[in-house]
């Protein structure tokens, strides 16, 4: 990537879209939504993305599936029984990593 | 003053939780071929992980600009819920310039925090967001610069903790309600026909995102529309 003038405009969008996302709404809006159909979309859509972008893309995250498939089962447990996100965020990629020990030994 | 210790002190267990997150960024951007200043750059520009990790699989690939600019939108929009929601619970002084400024550093668990309080001053935001704000940055510097020392067994492991926060925030909402149950499910079914199907797979990441949060987002909205209480705690 280095030396790539698209880095750059890349950035300028990423970087402008996400502000402005965030900041336009809360400079702007003084009143409540109404519309049902509306608050319940954004409701929802937090999740949907997040679950479309995990699964099953997490499965391919370490380059064995099988590694990758463990560390997901135990971030689903522990998240299941509703510890936190460094706990599971770690404790996925500490079973990640035993497996894939296991497996290439 | 002493609102933004308060915040300062708030804003810690986020700031620990985010270094270990993007300790992950920064490797992940360092193994996809990017400079360590690239992904920091990155990160302290756009302070997001879902964003900034579908941000950088679309760098990858020259000008895909409109792509890039249509997933961060959908990715991101839930930014806007919450600052919708946030303003209603804003102090009078948090108002105009503030809000340019601090509207920058909305993230799911600055909110989250914030709209625990009875009512947010700008003071108390402003310590809030230091912690959260370091951690991130400084997460993706170490990770950038440490996933070339490291062991790759250990870096492709570490791969995994960002999709590990992710599933962290999902399972306890699927836990708790049926139609986040049957939204997640929707999501997921789509994402795989778009990860496995012939023509389909050949869509571009960021498109194939967005196209499944949508329409699962929008058909669960119709059959299970959202009462004005509950979706507060978003």
């Amino acid at each position: 990537m280095q030396g790539n003038s698209g880095f750059w405009i890349y950035l300028l969008v990423i970087s402008f879209s996400t502000y402005l996302i965030r900041t336009i709404p809360f400079v702007l809006v003084k009143e409540k939504i109404k519309n049902t159909f509306i608050r319940s979309f954004l409701y929802y859509i937090p999740y949907t993305v997040l679950s479309a972008m995990t699964f099953p893309a997490a499965f391919y995250a370490t380059g064995n599936i099988y590694a990758a498939a463990a560390g997901v089962v135990v971030a689903v447990v522990l998240a299941f029984f509703g510890r936190g996100l460094t706990l599971v965020a770690v404790s996925s990629c500490a079973a990640s990593f035993i497996v894939s020990q296991f497996i290439c030994a | 003053m002493s609102s933004f210790f308060r915040g300062l002190r708030s804003g810690v267990p986020i700031g620990l939780g985010y270094l270990s997150v993007s300790f992950s960024f920064g490797i992940l951007a360092v193994s996809y071929g990017f400079e360590w200043w690239q992904a920091v750059l990155v990160s302290m520009t756009t302070l997001t992980s879902a964003g900034q990790l579908a941000g950088i699989n679309m760098m990858l690939m020259p000008g895909r600009y409109l792509e890039m600019l249509l997933s961060q939108f959908t990715i991101n929009i839930r930014y806007s819920f919450m600052s919708v929601s946030l303003s209603q619970k804003t102090s009078k002084e948090f108002k105009g310039i503030r809000r340019w400024i601090f509207g920058f550093f909305m993230t799911d668990e600055i909110f989250a925090v914030a709209s625990n309080e009875e009512e947010v001053s700008t003071g108390f935001f402003a310590g809030l967001t230091v912690f959260p704000y370091l951690g991130w940055s400084f997460g993706t510097l170490f990770g950038a610069v440490m996933g070339n020392i490291l062991p790759e067994s250990v870096m492709n492991a570490l791969c995994l903790a960002i999709y590990g926060m992710f599933i962290a925030i999902i399972v306890p909402k699927v836990k708790s309600s049926i139609s986040m149950f049957v939204a997640v499910a929707f999501a997921v079914t789509l994402s795989n026909h778009f990860y496995y199907l012939p023509v389909l797979s050949q869509i571009p990441f960021g498109v194939a995102i967005s196209v499944c949060a949508v329409a699962s987002a929008a058909l669960v909205a119709i059959l299970f529309p959202v009462k004005e209480d509950e979706s507060n705690a978003g």
